[in-house]
């Protein structure tokens, strides 16, 4: 029985180890997306930098129009509640309940990049016709690629959390709680974006 | 019946890691391995940056363009700056260093994400890599360390592409760094050691890597518009279509300003530690050095637009770039008196770690001073793109963290290595390093104030003796090294064993074996509340009055 013990105790002390500190890692999380969020920043900057100090060439296009944007803006708010549920049922252990909810919000999300790609085939300018038009596709791509990277995380933790003994419970809901907090910055990004390119 | 121990509880990265120099070469996990992988990788870079300074310097030996082709003179000078700014000093004061002591200093094991750490180191070899060999592909870039465009998008495009991705590359290394260490700072520390007991390198590195965090994706995403540019065509610096260079140099010294802090931040905290030692006193005024170092974090993000005065920056641009720039010389200067103040009265062992230290206090407050008139816009206005800026920031740069990071590579070699190095072979490196610095750069300001424009291979014939002398400096630098490498190699080889705690330190890295165990300490972690606790036992209570000063770190 002695041989058991050396990895009893080194496991042990592993454990012991990650006790010691509490969860950190959602302090990790929070400080990547602080440096995401400094990128949309500077986008931010160059784009109203660029609009009070470069005015449309005369023979340039740019307009947009404003209802497919605001659906975008409306699947995506939603989107973020039903995040918000499927968290809620997973602490409660509604697992079930919890993986409909992740599906749901998934959907509203690839339904936005498919508006998104919509949009993006019914404007009147490319990416390389003027300054505007380049900063437009610029912005709104690197915003759509955060989305896509969060509906594949979604999906992810929805695959993870189809056992009740699988690797997302409610006793280890990190994977979800980081990837809500991803989605809810990549909305919030989207509604200043939508105000500052779409709005002002 | 008698029940074994179990034998050394290794863990299992351990076991999964190879041991002896191979683990250099691995994916190691151990905060320590990393850190020293990141030391040996940047002095590597660093020794083919100075062969490019080499070059530099020989072709400025004469007015005319004879050594290389202007366009090769561009490249040199490119690569130059990249390397020394993103594959030397920015991974060895942070990475080498941070990762090695921060640890330490907080009473963990190893860092808070210690795969992620591996990763971000190893991101950088394959970045530098790329960025040499662009050389002899298609050429380097051309356009400098800093890029500009129309320049980066008008010179040709492979070189200045394959630039932009290792920078990429080198920037996410250091974002991933600059995660690591706030975490491990905030969230591992042992339990019952506060924040104010920190040793000041910690404090140094948590404000650094908050710059990191907050500037670095600002350059990222200015990188890959600025690419867009170049590929795609697309207009959004380019003037002919209609975009904007100005906009490119605000948002690239949103995040250069904060690098250079980024470069100089690490190494006032490594000088914190490495004065005490050596002269057996607390850190002079903890409290005010702590308080400095977010002054610096706070101010260095407001102040970039002093590069800018002659780029059509606006009267009340200027006017408050040029005020909040000033304001930086406050904690700056708190900071510069306080290691007065740590020597003042010590019993200062005169070692190499000491001499480089004194050697940066020296250098720094020249560089600082030159960094204020720069800051003046009629001053700047005259001495803008000149050798006078080049002599400014290798003051401040050289003088400053590349001192440091020898005086700490002098104070921590026993511990890296349980060996100690040649302490009069050392003396001797510094004097070499510090003539042949003052004479390469202390000229270069008499050749900006007199008009000799920087990054070009020609200048006027007036200028030659004073080039030469500056030439001259460089080889005195080069030779420098030689030294330095003799004294690493035989010391680890042949040198005296150092023991645990050579210089009787009181920070913990001195409270374990040399070289440390994995995990850093065959038991638990020591409690160390009071790092710079020097000089107050009996014999040496002369410097009591000067204690005061330090708060309750005096017991
Ligand atoms: C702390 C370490 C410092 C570093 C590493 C540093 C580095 C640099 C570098 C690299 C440049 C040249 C940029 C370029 O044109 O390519 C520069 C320029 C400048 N530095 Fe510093 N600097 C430091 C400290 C200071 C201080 C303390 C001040 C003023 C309080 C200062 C003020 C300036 C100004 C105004 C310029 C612009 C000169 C010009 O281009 O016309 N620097 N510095
Ligand atoms: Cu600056």
């Amino acid at each position: 029985m002695t041989t058991l013990a050396p990895t009893e105790q080194s496991s042990e002390k592993q454990i012991t180890h990650k006790s010691e500190h509490g969860d950190y890692r959602l302090l990790g999380l929070i400080t990547f997306l602080v440096a995401d969020g400094m990128t949309f920043a500077g986008f931010f900057a160059a784009y109203l930098t660029f609009k009070a100090a470069n005015p449309l060439l005369p023979d340039a296009i740019y307009e947009l129009e404003l209802p497919l944007p605001t659906l975008n803006t409306f699947l995506l708010l939603v989107s973020s509640a039903t995040f918000h549920r499927a968290g809620q049922a997973l602490k409660l252990d509604k697992t079930k309940l919890c993986r409909r909810w992740l599906l749901l919000t998934a959907s509203l999300g690839i339904a936005f990049l498919v508006s998104q790609m919509v949009e993006y085939f019914t404007l009147p300018f490319g990416l390389t016709d003027n300054l505007y038009a380049s900063t437009f596709y610029a912005l709104t791509g690197f915003h759509g690629l955060h989305v896509t990277l969060g509906a594949i995380m979604i999906l992810i933790v929805w695959w993870q959390a189809r056992s009740p003994d699988g690797r997302v419970t409610s006793k280890n809901n990190f994977p979800l709680e980081a990837a809500e907090l991803y989605w809810h910055f990549v909305d919030g990004i989207w509604v200043i974006l939508f105000i500052i390119l779409y709005l002002l | 019946m008698t029940i074994t121990v179990p034998q050394t509880n290794k863990q299992p990265s351990e076991k999964l890691q190879p041991t002896g120099w191979l683990r250099y070469l691995s994916f190691s996990l151990d905060h320590k391995v990393i850190g020293i992988q990141y030391l040996i990788c940047g002095f590597i870079f660093y020794l083919i940056g100075g062969a490019l300074a080499s070059a530099i310097r020989i072709e400025l030996t004469s007015p005319v363009s004879d050594f290389m082709a202007r366009d090769v003179y561009n490249q040199v000078l490119t690569l130059h700056g990249t390397i020394m700014i993103f594959l030397w000093i920015v991974p060895v004061v942070n990475g080498a260093f941070g990762n090695y002591l921060i640890p330490f200093y907080v009473g963990a094991r190893d860092m808070a994400f210690p795969r992620l750490n591996a990763v971000a180191f190893w991101l950088i070899p394959p970045a530098g890599l790329m960025l040499i060999t662009s050389y002899f592909i298609n050429g380097a870039a051309q356009s400098g360390w800093t890029a500009y465009p129309p320049l980066s998008i008008t010179t040709p495009a492979a070189g200045q592409i394959i630039w932009i991705i290792s920078v990429l590359l080198l920037g996410g290394s250091s974002i991933f760094g600059g995660i690591n260490f706030i975490v491990t700072i905030l969230k591992l520390r042992r339990p019952g050691l506060q924040l104010m007991q920190l040793p000041m390198y910690c404090w140094a590195m948590l404000g650094t890597s908050i710059l990191v965090v907050l500037s670095t994706p600002v350059l990222a995403g200015t990188l890959i518009l600025l690419s867009f540019d170049i590929v795609a065509h697309t207009g959004f610096f380019n003037p002919a279509l209609g975009g904007n260079v100005i906009v490119y140099q605000h948002l690239f010294w949103f995040y250069s300003h904060p690098a250079v802090y980024i470069m100089v931040l690490p190494a006032f905290g490594l000088v914190s530690e490495i004065l005490p030692v050596h002269c057996r006193k607390p850190l002079f005024g903890y409290t005010t050095m702590v308080y400095s170092i977010m002054a610096i974090v706070v101010l260095g993000l407001v102040v970039w637009a002093h590069h800018m005065f002659t780029s059509g920056t606006p009267p009340w641009m200027r006017l408050f770039f040029t005020i909040a720039t000033s304001f930086i010389a406050v904690p700056t200067g708190i900071k510069f008196f306080n290691w007065v103040a740590t020597l003042w009265g010590g019993r200062i062992s005169l070692n190499s770690a000491v001499l480089f230290s004194c050697g940066f206090i020296i250098n720094f407050v020249l560089g600082g001073i030159t960094g204020i008139a720069l800051a003046q816009v009629p001053f700047d206005i005259h001495v803008h793109d000149t050798y006078f800026v080049v002599a400014h920031f290798h003051y401040v740069v050289y003088g400053g963290s590349v001192f440091v990071i020898f005086s700490s590579i002098y104070h921590w070699y026993p511990k890296f290595t349980g060996k100690m190095l040649n302490e009069n072979l050392g003396r001797f490196h510094f004097l070499i390093t510090f003539i042949g610095f003052n004479l390469c750069f202390g000229p270069q300001h008499w050749l900006g104030m007199n008009g000799m424009p920087r990054r070009v291979a020609e200048y006027d014939p007036q200028f030659t003796f004073v080039n030469q002398l500056s030439s001259v400096g460089a080889l005195l630098m080069a030779l420098s090294t030689l030294p330095f490498l003799w004294n690493i190699f035989q010391s680890a080889l042949k040198g005296p064993i150092a023991g645990d705690n050579p210089w009787q330190g009181l920070t913990p890295e001195w409270l374990t074996s040399s070289p440390p165990p994995v995990e850093n300490w065959k038991g638990e972690a020591p409690l160390v509340s009071k790092p710079y606790g020097y000089g107050v036992n009996k014999e040496e209570s002369t410097m009591e009055s000067v204690d005061d000063a330090q708060g309750d770190n005096n017991s």
